[in-house]
């Protein structure tokens, strides 16, 4: 690790880097164009599982064709992406009508998200799910990450991403729980679920989105200056000023106070 | 006498030969504390301020109140080789590579708010117990200019970092700063040194933190203990108690090693809370920029209700005159609701003196059941202050209790209006109520759940008498009636002079006396017991009256 990163700040790393990614990109998409989801999970087998999974569970709200309803989105061109991310975080299928779609236990294995994955991507050309590589926090730059984030992110996410209100009752999730995995933080900048904006590839680079997973991660590993409180910022550590400090102190000022008579 | 001992001595007469100490240390260490764990809460704001002093020497070793831009080397990970202020540099360097910096930092952050929070607490006592009345009015205006320049001292520390967050703080100042008509813009380029940001502000505020505010501080502490040391302390009613002496104990050595000890209590409190829970992780918000602003920023806590009443203010507010910006969207909010605080603050003690008629010294404190529309006034600006510091957190309600945030900021906007009224109109009719069961008490003494039958045939229930200091508890306070007002017109039938004026006062001395509840008097007592003198069947035998065996008794 040290050494990687001693070699990380060698001038010419990042235009390797940059080789390299490219080659690895370009190789892979001629691997597997135009599979959209992994590797070798887009035989036609696997599309047709998709699609009577798909009418079995979605076509109720997105309809027969996925074309969608006046309220629901259509589906066509969303790409695989946006289905690993909906389907993978259990947001999808939707269950109860509140402002936002949450968070659930996925109900579909990783085999049936693919295949629900590649039927969607057979509909029409969109984001494909990432692969390890793209969305590996050890391949980032947490700072850059901090900087892309802070501009972008925070606004919604908090500073750290422990998340925030938006409007009417929806909010942008914490993004510091374990079952948000790297794959869906990559997959949501790419496809902008709910609320979200999409930040595409010209907004934040692949890199860039490798370099925000780090930041993320990096938070993860907790708090330099002890319990962090939650990451919430000021209103929670007056909260525990008043309750732990003065709290204790209250108490201690009662028993010295019951010393006198 | 051992060598140490013959120094100490020696120094000691030295000391008092020249400068008569000896004479002025005994006095001092016989006068007398009154205790009482509410009496150590301005202690908590003197420790807490004790600890702030050193702590903060500590990091101005390392800070440098600068806005030059550098690189940032070194830890941590999220914030190397960025481009930043030297002040932020400096204090990740400090929290992140100085031995016990980053202990300082947290220890001086959390010392802050318990501070304002020992301050605020301290003020609840004095203000629901009336110790700001005569001779102590003028301690009570130092000590609301304590709170105000204990807020200019969190304000222009919270700032010095120069992070994302306390930047955010600053920009919500200049819009303030803007919103006062004529000067306003012309205030903010001469605070800021030019357009905000600009590259001077830290340096001023670091001055402003670190120089004039603690020395206004200091002086003003100085100031309000010489006072309580002159008016010496209040205490609480009891029997014995009276306006003319103090109960309590000797300064040396009870008081002085129970308050020294506490210093101690303090201290450990905020080195724990420094050591574990962290505060204010400035790398997480990141070098300040004007451009970005996170979810959840907020100031620290003693500032929220000024947060608050911006996030409820409708925005629809600000008006353009000729080519003139009214903010009234800012104005109101950011100075027109902290003024009517701070108002009511500065001039209660003396307009309840002026509808009281009091001109009496007191050292003896009031119930604050014995008071309900003071009680009642301090209680709804409470409710007030804490309203708006919810409304300050309106984003943080909503995401944990999945409520709507646009809801919860028009129940904030409404309840601003009505909680303090129905606070005050609560608490008003708790106090009265328990001044009633105080009375019950008195006439009829206590419960005892045992139901005797007379050999008459008669049921009584077994009520046990109040002991005196039980009973000069509940009847030793005043409870003043609403001023007379006299005629309009004078025996002549002239029309008096400021008649208008007094009606005024007559009727808010109405609004503060016009229920109450009288005390028991003596006669009353006596009759009670005339009526009710088979209920004594054990007779309470009544305790001597005195202020304690370990107490000490000092004059006024
Ligand atoms: C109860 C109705 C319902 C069901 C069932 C449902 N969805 Fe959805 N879906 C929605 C709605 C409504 C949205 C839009 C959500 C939003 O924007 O908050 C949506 C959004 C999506 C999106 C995101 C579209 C975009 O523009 O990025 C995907 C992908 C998706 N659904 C996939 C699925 C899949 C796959 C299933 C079946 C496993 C499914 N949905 C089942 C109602 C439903
Ligand atoms: C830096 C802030 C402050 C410090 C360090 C401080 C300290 C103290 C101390 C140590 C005492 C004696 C013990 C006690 O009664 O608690 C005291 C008494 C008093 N304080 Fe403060 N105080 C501060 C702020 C305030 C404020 C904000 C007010 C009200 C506006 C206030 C009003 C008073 C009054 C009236 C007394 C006399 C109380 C009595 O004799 O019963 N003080 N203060």
């Amino acid at each position: 690790m040290k050494a990687l990163a001693a070699r990380r700040h060698h001038r010419l790393a990042p235009v390797v880097l940059l080789l390299l990614a490219l080659l690895a990109t370009g190789g892979l998409y001629a691997l597997l164009a135009p599979s959209p989801a992994s590797a070798d999970s887009a035989s036609t087998q696997d599309i047709e599982t998709g699609e009577k999974l798909f009418q079995a569970n979605c076509a109720t709200c997105h309809g027969p064709s996925a074309t969608g309803t006046d309220d629901v989105p259509s589906l066509v061109g969303v790409g695989a992406a946006a289905v690993d991310f909906q389907v993978s975080s259990g947001r999808m299928p939707m269950q109860s009508n509140g402002p936002q779609a949450i968070r659930k236990p996925a109900q579909f294995d990783a085999e049936q998200t693919a295949q629900l994955a590649a039927y969607v991507a057979s509909l029409g050309t969109g984001p494909t799910v990432p692969t390890d590589e793209q969305v590996d926090p050890a391949l980032g730059d947490p700072a850059t990450g901090a900087a892309v984030f802070r501009t972008n992110c925070a606004m919604c996410h908090n500073a750290v991403g422990a998340g925030g209100a938006l409007s009417e009752g929806k909010f942008a999730p914490s993004l510091l729980e374990a079952d948000v995995t790297d794959r869906q933080i990559y997959e949501a900048m790419q496809t902008g679920p709910q609320s979200m904006p999409v930040f595409n590839d010209a907004n934040i680079t692949p890199e860039e989105k490798r370099d925000v997973i780090a930041y993320i991660e990096e938070q993860r590993d907790g708090s330099a200056g002890g319990l962090s409180l939650g990451s919430l910022g000021p209103v929670s550590e007056g909260l525990w000023a008043w309750v732990v400090g003065l709290g204790l102190l209250i108490g201690a000022a009662v028993w010295i106070g019951a010393k006198s008579s | 006498m051992s060598t140490t001992e013959r120094a100490a001595a020696g120094t000691a007469d030295y000391l008092d030969q020249r400068t008569g100490l000896g004479k002025a240390v005994k006095e001092f260490a016989r006068k007398t504390f009154p205790d009482h764990w509410s009496f150590l809460l301005g202690e908590v704001a003197l420790y807490s301020f004790v600890i702030l002093i050193l702590s903060g020497f500590f990091l101005t070793m390392f800070f440098v109140p600068s806005m030059a831009l550098i690189e940032h080397h070194g830890a941590p990970a999220t914030m190397d080789g960025v481009l930043m202020s030297e002040a932020f540099s400096s204090t990740l360097h400090m929290s992140f590579d100085v031995r016990g910096g980053l202990l300082m930092r947290q220890i001086h952050h959390w010392a802050a708010l318990l501070f304002m929070a020992a301050i605020v607490t301290h003020m609840m006592r004095v203000f629901f117990t009336g110790a700001f009345r005569k001779p102590r009015e003028l301690n009570w205006l130092v000590g609301i200019g304590l709170l105000i320049t204990g807020l200019g001292a969190g304000f222009t520390g919270y700032s010095l970092p120069d992070d994302v967050l306390s930047g955010n703080g600053l920009r919500i100042t200049d819009g303030v700063i803007k919103s006062i008509p004529i000067i306003g813009s012309y205030m903010s380029y001469f605070v800021f040194g030019g357009e905000f940001p600009g590259e001077d502000i830290i340096p001023r505020l670091f001055t402003l933190h670190i120089l004039v505010v603690p020395a206004i501080i200091l002086a003003m502490i100085g100031l309000h203990l010489m006072m309580v040391v002159l008016h010496k302390h209040t205490q609480y009613p009891g029997g014995g108690r009276t306006d003319k002496n103090v109960v309590g104990f000797p300064l040396f050595p009870v008081y002085v090693a129970k308050a020294g000890g506490f210093f101690f209590v303090v201290f450990g409190v905020l080195a724990l809370m420094g050591g574990t829970m962290a505060i204010n992780n400035v790398w997480n918000y990141g070098p300040y920029d004007p451009s970005p602003v996170s979810a959840g920023a907020q100031p620290d806590w003693y500032m929220l209700f000024l947060e608050g009443s911006l996030r409820l203010m409708p925005g629809v507010t600000e008006y353009m005159i000729g080519d003139y910006t009214l903010s009234l969207n800012v104005l109101v909010p950011a100075v027109i609701i902290p003024g009517i605080l701070f108002t009511f603050l500065i001039v209660y003690p003396f307009v309840e003196a002026r509808v009281t008629k009091d001109k009496r010294e007191h050292h003896v404190l009031d119930r604050p059941r014995n008071v309900p529309v003071r009680t009642g006034l301090g209680v709804a600006f409470l409710t007030a202050f804490i309203i708006l510091a919810l409304a300050g957190s309106n984003d943080l309600i909503a995401t944990h209790f999945s409520l709507s945030i646009n809801e919860i900021t028009w129940v904030f906007r409404i309840l601003l209006f009505v909680g303090p009224w129905f606070a005050f109109w609560v608490t008003k009719r708790i106090c009265l109520g328990l001044q009633r069961k105080d009375r019950e008490l008195v006439l009829h003494g206590h419960e005892t759940g045992r139901i005797v039958r007379f050999a008459n045939g008669e049921y009584i229930e077994v009520h046990r008498p109040l002991d005196e200091q039980e009973r000069w508890l509940r009847v030793a306070y005043d409870a003043p009636t609403p001023l007379e007002l006299e005629p309009q017109t004078d025996a002549r039938g002239v029309p008096r002079k400021g008649y208008k004026k007094e009606r005024r006062w007559a009727r808010l001395s109405r609004f503060f006396y016009e229920d109450r509840i009288e005390p028991v008097t003596p006669s009353e007592l006596a009759a009670a017991h005339a009526h009710g003198s088979h209920d004594e069947l054990e007779g309470a035998k009544a305790p001597e009256l005195h202020a304690g065996d370990t107490t000490h008794e000092g004059d006024r």
